[in-house]
């Protein structure tokens, strides 16, 4: 309580602003505060006065007074709120601003809970109860009865009231006791000056009233109340609801004082929570645990000790590293919840897992690969996939549908072990496979061959020895005898060895069936039915002995003659050690001798000391002799070892299983559970193809004897090439499972194996699998033995034999059902792989029968042994058949495996064919889209062209062509191109960085100051400059993408109208002069022109049509002889094909023909009425000249920009050249060697097209190498000091190779006719020349070679060919120049718009000249119009035009587009003519003149 | 004709460009084309497109989400020259130029169904240091003359690249009238031995 009173105090305080200080001022104050507070209070206080009725009435004034004196003496602290300014004057009146109200509502309500502590705190106080009895009753009731009903807060918020309710109390009871009198006057008058004053701007004055009142006492309150009355009524008005409220309630527990309900107003505080409230309550709602460390006992049971588990040893993982503070928090919250302590362990401490948190620290999966957690949870679609024979993955298609049979007879199996073997089967086996042994032994007599063979060669050496039988053998005798006595030797050997072999064979079955008889004694019972009988087979004694001994003799003697041989031989050697030493004794001897001379009594001593350097040789001992009786013993033990002794009777052991077998009820209990085991066992075999079961057998009993018969045969019916082929034994014992027994691999049969041939094999089995068991049968894999004692241990495994056979079936016709070889090699490596190499690439075996054939001679193989049959047989066929043998090895042996198809195949197939024609990027098949799927859809007609072109690779086609000359030339012309475009198209598919990769050049520092420097141009400079724009590699383009800006600038010198020869000029109606322009010009050259030309009638009205790819732009139509356009104009490009490549686009070979026309206007009105209402005119435009560019030019230029000549026909009807306008200029003379009329442009493609490289390949040469190093030099030098300049010193020939440039320049003689012609003018011989010379039609290498440079051939070709470029024309010229005396040169470089080209330059007189090979044209050196071009037509007069083209000739189709592009059919005029004359002018060797002469002919009315 | 058999196969691709992981660079876009031989021809759809840019996503993944829808329909008479998507991505380096972030091809899947592709992708690299820091500067990196370069092989020796980040493209693809025309691009089959007929002597 107390500390919360501090607290209450301090908040007050803090609210109390002004009345901290002035003590004096709230001692004071209080009497003025209750006041207006009690007026706020009043309907509370009324009720709980009300309430506390029953308190004593009595001393009413006392504790008011009390109260106040309290006050007055008592608690400051408590006063202190009491000083505030009146609150309800600033809420009520309102004429407070809202800031003051609030805090003073904040005031006020600190004041009341201090008001409620002071009171609560006074209960217990004796002293002051008495002074406050009633407040006591108020405070009673309401802790007490009020408690329950009322809100808390109310109640609190009225407790707080407590003090001033004292006083309240006192006039409430006085209006109780005295009705008449209105109670709480004095509240009453308080509320008025409540509402009344304004306390807070005067304090001073508010401060006054309450002392005053103060002073009078409670009596006076008690009047003002009275007085005062009406305005509380007023302000009871004013809250209504509050008032009506309480006033019910005072109803309810005041019996009826309605007039006091009604008197008090009821005032109540909006609902607020007091922080400390708050505070408290949130105490009760939460907790905030404490920070100490908890104390170990309370975390645990009581009574009950910590223990430490890690201190008794056991193990306790490192716990996760938790701050202390925050364990502690833990733990205080854990120990305020009711089952806390279940959460501590035995230590006393939180229960924790070890720390989870591994020490090493390793990575986090990596999330760069989308294969997240998710991409394995995530399910994966597989289709259902329907099961078909795919059999033809495996038969070549086409193949017939066979099914290859493999037949598998499995025929039984045979245990050669088995765990239920007893022992006698154990020995049973062992006798049955030595008897088995024996037969084969027996079936081969190996002895018996070798002893006949040692008989024979015993006999050849016999034979050998005797010369007189065989005296022409002479001189090979020795040699073959002595090879005979060594076969004699290594056979002897072998016979002996096998003889043994026999013969213990015999003894150990003997043993064995000995031994089977005395175990059966033993165990006295019989398990196997297996008999031994040894047949005796009586020999006559003598023979025998005698053969037996004659044998022993042979056999010593033989060894005898061994030995005397190697005793001979030793001999022989002795002796020469023999005389070695005897000739070293001798000078030893004679040393000593010299010695004993000298010192003969240390003679002795030298003796023994000579030898002691130990270099005196051994003395040879000779070599024992042979002695006969030692061999002869040797020879006999031998014999009566390994061989039957003579006389004895010959052994022939017989097994039958004629013996019975001791039934079950006599045998002992462990046999009879060994037989039951027996039985219950059964056994089965399955049948694996390539490691996949095919098929298994039935199941079948294991019989007492071990033997499993099956008997059955299995059809495998196969897709594909056995890799394997498997039997699996399986073995069911009882109804436990099955166990795998043994896997048995079968061979797959040769493909000679065919049924009803196949022998039956029987393939040995074993098995590793360890069985005991517990009755007779001696198990499998565990030591069992056969002694009593346990010794002699013997471990046998689970073995046996599976007779089966496996051949390939045969089909009904006979053909053997066996896949073919091909397919054996295709699909399966595997198979290859385990096979024999070589068998594997279709010959089964050895290959090299020479090889084979030489081993088997050195090897000195036995060619009667039988088992070499099959191999000796080989041998004879391959060293006979030389033919047999491949005398060449093949390379790629396996590429036939490999071939999609067989050649034919290709061949047939049209679809293939034209498969493989484009990917050999054969020109017509090139570009071919979606080969048909079937041949039937390819139309026969695709080869066609194909196939007549290369028919006519030879052939000559005259149809299309005049004359066979020029047909010739074309052929070759084709040909040459197309081993060209071959050699491209190799090229082509060589790759340079920058044909794949854009990558910005490393700006050096000219392009840095250049780009710095362009910083301070112009931005708008006045004479702007085209810039270069950025290059667009020709391949991701398409039809509409490219365009060719064509942009007219002027013209000069057009040709104008002839005024005499057009009455229509006077109808043409032109606003616009060239009168001024004409009439400029003082001097006049032609004054006949001048003079017809009328004023304000215009020469010419001349505007240009650019045709390309037969689109046609015009311009607007300019005036006069010199017009001004400055035009753009836009055609489109399309590519041939739609192919934008960079190689079919340099072979377009279209061209740019820009036409100048003139504009005429006729009027066609024939009634001058109605010129006033309408104008009728028709416009004709007659063709002046045309300029031809061809497009190659422009796209390997880039850009075509000059001033060019137009090609004016040279009759031009109707039309003059209007030439007095530029004399003036001053350039006159100059220009009088190039009269014509000039246009100019500016030609360029948008966007700018890469042109294509040449090709990057050097060409070989046949000029000397010096030489073209020391040009290559020379060149490399030039490129460093000019690198603008082209240098040219070799180029490449017409077939192809490098040669020098000057090779092709030497005079030749132009022919007769052209020199005849003007014998005394070499001008005009020169000029003719030329003319002939630019005939030759033109046909740029670009175009017939595209993207390869340039071709150069020689004169003679190219007057053969009669096409060329530049170079071979201006070889040409130059050459006929030379010839006719001229200094003359070949100009290489740069013309417009040719580009580079080639030009001839001479040197006359004076000065020289230029010529233009191709054109004929001839410039001064200071021509200002120099490069131009030519090819040429013509345009008639107005009414009747007609044009006169001329052309070199060369084909048909260039002319056609030459008249097309005039435009002349384009007249849509009624009623016109055309006419055509065509005139051809032959010059020598071919060179052919065409004039055309179109003519449109209009009606002239 | 029709009766004798369909002449063309179809082959539809759906899917889509879904994403890709470039963790050094945010803010891309990528084109798509289809590189296919002569014997094909699309018939619906659209062989071409170029996406929104991405940015990275807040998460860990990092990852650049398009989601950019492919639909595209071929006809062909040969398997050969199969279609390939060939993808390059673009988006802003430090100075904000536009530069490729990477080149990517695949062969659209031979097999119906859905698969889910996941391509590295590569830039060109510069040919020497000099040029690599001028290109970084000016912002204009080497990029394929042609991004259907990727999509083949011939040229490419010339060309040194550098791999960076990875695009997870989606194709659903049907196809038509393969297996008819003699294509059987199903799922493989257990390879080896079809099945032999069943075993006569088998018991059971």
């Amino acid at each position: 309580m107390k500390s919360k009173e501090e607290k209450v105090k301090i908040i007050t305080k803090e609210f109390v602003g002004e009345g901290e200080d002035a003590e004096e001022e709230r001692q004071k104050k209080p009497s003025k505060v209750p006041r207006p507070k009690r007026k706020k209070q009043l309907p509370a206080a009324g009720c709980e006065e009300m309430v506390s009725e029953n308190s004593p009435v009595d001393d009413q004034q006392e504790p008011v007074q009390e109260a106040s004196d309290t006050r007055l003496l008592g608690v400051t602290s408590r006063r202190g709120p009491r000083s505030l300014p009146p609150i309800p004057s600033a809420s009520r009146t309102g004429f407070a601003e809202f800031s003051m109200r609030e805090r003073m509502r904040e005031k006020l309500q600190a004041a009341r809970s201090k008001a409620e502590s002071a009171l609560l705190q006074d209960i217990p106080t004796p002293r002051p109860r008495r002074l406050r009895s009633p407040t006591e009753k108020e405070s009673e009731t309401e802790f007490g009865t009020e408690l329950a009903r009322e809100v808390q807060r109310t109640q609190q918020e009225h407790d707080s009231q407590g003090y001033s309710r004292v006083k309240f109390h006192d006039s409430v009871r006085k209006i109780k006791s005295k009705p008449p009198v209105p109670p709480g006057f004095p509240s009453a008058e308080e509320a008025y000056n409540f509402f009344t004053f304004n306390f807070d701007p005067e304090p001073e004055e508010s401060e006054e009233k309450p002392k005053a009142k103060n002073r009078h006492g409670a009596n006076q309150e008690e009047k003002e109340g009275e007085e005062e009355e009406p305005p509380v009524q007023e302000g009871v008005s004013k809250t209504g609801e509050e008032e009506w409220l309480d006033g019910k309630e005072a109803e309810d527990l005041l019996l009826g004082l309605d007039h006091a309900a009604e008197d008090f107003v009821a005032v109540r505080p909006a609902e607020y929570e007091s922080v400390h409230v708050r505070l408290q309550k949130e105490k009760e709602l939460l907790f905030v645990p404490s920070r100490r460390t908890v104390p170990t006992y309370k975390k645990l049971p009581e009574n009950v000790q910590p223990r430490y588990l890690e201190d008794e040893g056991l193990y306790i993982g490192a716990r996760p590293e938790v701050p202390r503070i925050n364990q502690n928090i833990m733990e205080n919250r854990l120990l305020t919840q009711e089952p806390g302590r279940r959460w501590f362990g035995d230590d006393g401490r939180i229960l924790a897992l070890p720390n989870p948190i591994k020490p090493v620290p390793s990575r986090p999966p990596t999330w760069t690969r989308e294969q997240d957690v998710k991409a394995e949870l995530e399910t994966q679609y597989k289709k259902a996939v329907k099961y078909i024979h795919r059999s033809q993955h495996l038969i070549g298609s086409g193949d017939s549908p066979g099914n290859f049979q493999l037949d598998i007879d499995i025929s039984g199996l045979i245990f050669t072990h088995h765990p239920c073997f007893s022992r006698e089967h154990v020995l049973a086996a062992k006798l049955a496979q030595l008897y088995d042994q024996y037969l084969a032994r027996r079936q081969r007599n190996k002895a018996k061959f070798l002893t006949d063979k040692l008989h024979a060669l015993r006999n050849a050496v016999q034979v050998g020895l005797n010369p007189a039988k065989t005296p022409k053998t002479l001189e090979t005798t020795p040699k073959t005898i002595n090879e005979y006595k060594s076969e004699i030797r290594q056979t002897r050997k072998l016979r002996d060895a096998e003889e043994e072999k026999d013969r213990t064979l015999l003894k150990t079955i003997i043993k064995v069936w000995k031994e089977m008889k005395s175990l059966r004694e033993f165990q006295r019972f019989t398990n196997t039915p297996l008999k031994l009988v040894l047949r005796k087979e009586k020999v006559d004694q003598k023979a025998d002995e005698e053969a037996y001994e004659a044998e022993i003799q042979a056999e010593i003697n033989e060894l005898l003659e061994e030995h005397t041989e190697e005793y001979e031989q030793k001999m022989e050697v002795y002796r020469v050690t023999q005389q070695q030493w005897k000739a070293w004794k001798k000078a030893q001897r004679a040393k000593k001798k010299k010695k004993k001379q000298e010192v003969e009594e240390h003679s002795a001593n030298e003796e023994r000391e000579q030898p002691g350097p130990g270099e005196e040789p051994e003395k040879p001992a000779p070599p024992e002799p042979v002695d006969r009786a030692v061999i002869e013993q040797q020879v006999r033990e031998k014999a009566a070892q390994s061989r039957r002794r003579p006389g004895e009777p010959t052994l022939i052991p017989e097994l039958s299983l004629a013996g019975s077998v001791t039934p079950n009820d006599q045998c002992p209990r462990v046999e009879v559970m060994r037989r039951e085991d027996v039985k219950r066992r059964s056994l089965f075999l399955k049948v694996t193809f390539n490691n996949k079961e095919v098929s298994r057998t039935e199941s079948r009993p294991l019989g007492a004897d071990f033997r499993v018969h099956f008997g059955q045969i299995f059809n495998l019916q196969i897709f594909n090439w056995p890799e394997s082929l498997t039997l699996q034994i399986y073995e069911t014992a009882g109804h436990s499972g099955t166990t795998l027994l043994a896997e048995v691999f079968l061979p797959i049969p040769e493909t000679t194996v065919v049924s009803g041939r196949a022998p039956i094999e029987e393939v040995e089995f074993s098995s590793n699998q360890h069985v005991t068991l517990d009755h007779e049968g001696v198990g499998s894999g565990v030591p069992f033995s056969f002694e009593a004692d346990g010794s002699n241990q013997l471990i046998l495994m689970t073995s046996g034999k599976v007779s089966n056979s496996v051949a390939w079936a045969i089909g009904e016709n006979g053909i053997p059902l066996i896949p073919p070889l091909s397919q054996q090699n295709i699909g399966f490596r595997s198979a290859l792989k385990r096979a024999d190499a070589i068998s594997s690439i279709g010959t089964s075996g050895l290959t090299d029968m020479k090889k084979l054939a030489k081993w088997a001679a050195e090897s000195k193989l036995d060619p009667n042994d039988p088992s070499n049959g099959p191999l000796m047989q080989l041998i004879s066929v391959a060293t006979s058949g030389e033919s047999y043998i491949p005398g060449f090895f093949r390379l790629e042996q396996l590429q036939q495996e490999f071939n999609f198809v067989s050649d034919e195949e290709l061949n047939r197939s049209k679809r293939f064919r034209l498969l493989l024609l484009r990917s050999q990027e054969v020109p017509e098949f090139r570009h071919y889209k979606q080969i048909p799927l079937y041949d039937r859809e390819i139309m026969e007609r695709v080869f066609q062209d194909y196939e007549k072109r290369l028919r006519d690779r030879n052939v000559i086609e005259t149809k299309d062509h005049i004359d066979t000359h020029r047909a010739t030339v074309a052929k070759c012309l084709q040909q040459v191109r197309e081993s060209v475009i071959n050699r491209f198209l190799i090229a082509k598919h060589h790759f340079l960085l920058s044909d794949l990769i854009v990558e910005e050049e490393v700006p050096n520092i000219s392009i840095l100051g250049l780009s710095l420097f362009k910083l301070a141009e112009q931005k708008r400079p006045l004479r702007p400059r085209r810039k270069g724009r950025k290059k667009v590699t020709a391949q991701n383009l398409s039809d509409g993408d490219i365009k060719l800006l064509v942009n007219i600038i002027r013209a000069y010198d057009i040709p104008v109208r002839k005024p005499t020869a057009s009455k229509f000029h006077q109808t043409s109606r032109s606003s616009r002069t060239f009168a001024e322009k004409h009439a400029a010009s003082p001097t006049t050259h032609s004054p006949a022109h001048s003079a017809d030309y009328p004023l304000g009638q215009v020469s010419v009205r001349p505007f240009v049509e650019v045709s390309f790819q037969r689109t046609i732009c015009h311009t607007t139509t300019a005036e006069g002889p010199n017009p001004s356009w400055n035009e753009e104009l836009e055609l489109p490009f399309r590519a041939p094909n739609g192919d934008y490549s960079t190689t079919s686009l340099q072979s377009v070979k279209d061209d740019v023909f820009i036409n100048i026309f003139d504009e005429v206007l006729y009027d066609v009105l024939e009634d001058d009425r109605e010129r006033g209402s309408g104008i009728h005119t028709r416009i004709e435009r007659h063709w002046l000249g045309c300029v031809k560019i061809p497009f190659s030019t422009i796209y390997f230029q880039a850009r075509i920009d000059g001033t060019f000549k137009i090609d004016i026909p040279p009759v031009l009807l109707g039309y003059s050249k209007e030439q007095s306008v530029m004399m003036e200029r001053g350039f006159d003379s100059v220009r009088s060697l190039s009269e014509g009329s000039y246009i100019t442009l500016f030609i360029t493609l948008e966007p700018q097209l890469v042109p294509g490289e040449s090709v990057r390949e050097k060409f070989d040469s046949q000029e000397d190498e010096k030489l073209l190093q020391a040009t290559e030099k020379f060149r490399a030098e030039c490129t460093l000091k000019f690198p603008t300049r082209q240098c040219l010193t070799t180029v490449v020939d017409i077939s192809g190779k490098t040669v020098f440039v000057t090779r092709y320049l030497k005079p030749l003689n132009p022919p007769q006719e052209l020199l005849n012609a003007y014998p005394n003018n070499p001008q005009a011989t020169a000029e003719l020349v030329a003319r002939y010379v630019s005939l030759i039609p033109f046909l740029p290498d670009t175009v017939s070679f595209a993207g390869v440079c340039d071709l150069w051939s020689t004169s003679d070709q190219f007057l053969d060919l009669l096409a060329g470029d530049e170079e071979e024309h201006a070889v040409l010229l130059c050459n006929y120049f030379l010839s006719m005396g001229k200094k003359a040169w070949l100009v290489t470089g740069n013309a417009i718009p040719e580009g580079p080209t080639a030009y001839v330059l001479t040197q006359e007189q004076s000065h020289y000249l230029i010529w233009n090979p191709c054109s004929g044209h001839f410039y001064g050196q200071f021509d200002t119009f120099c490069p131009l071009k030519s090819v040429s037509c013509l345009i008639g007069p107005d009414n009747f035009s007609g044009f006169p083209l001329h052309m070199p000739y060369s084909e048909m189709k260039p002319l056609i587009e030459a008249v097309y592009s005039t435009g002349v059919h384009n007249i849509d005029a009624p009623n016109v003519e055309f006419a055509l004359a065509v005139y051809v002018h032959p010059y020598p060797k071919n060179v052919l003149s065409v004039w055309i002469y179109v003519a449109s002919l209009i009606r002239n009315r | 004709m029709a009766a004798a058999g369909p002449s063309v196969f179809l082959l539809m691709v759906n899917g889509q460009v879904e994403s890709a992981q470039f963790p050094e660079y945010d803010d891309l876009y990528c084109k798509y084309c289809f590189v296919y031989g002569q014997d094909w021809a699309p018939t619906a759809g659209l062989e071409e497109g170029i996406s929104q840019i991405t940015s990275k996503s807040q998460d860990a993944r990092r990852a650049l989400v398009w989601n950019f829808p492919i639909d595209v329909t071929f006809k062909s008479t040969n398997p050969y020259g199969w279609p390939q998507i060939v993808l390059s991505v673009y988006g802003p380096d430090v100075f904000g130029n536009d530069v490729v972030r990477g080149y990517g091809a695949v062969h659209v899947p031979l097999s119906p169904g859905r698969h889910k592709k996941t391509i590295p992708m590569f830039v060109p690299e510069s040919t020497s240091k000099l040029q690599k820091f001028t290109s970084w500067f000016m912002g204009r990196r080497p990029e394929y003359t042609d991004p259907k370069v990727v999509a083949q092989g011939e040229g490419r020796e010339v060309t040194r690249v550098r791999s960076q980040g990875f695009v997870t493209l989606l194709f659903n693809v049907v196809t038509k009238d393969m297996r008819k025309l003699g294509y059987d691009t199903g799922p493989l089959d257990t390879h080896g031995i079809s099945g032999p007929s069943p075993p006569q002597g088998l018991p059971r």
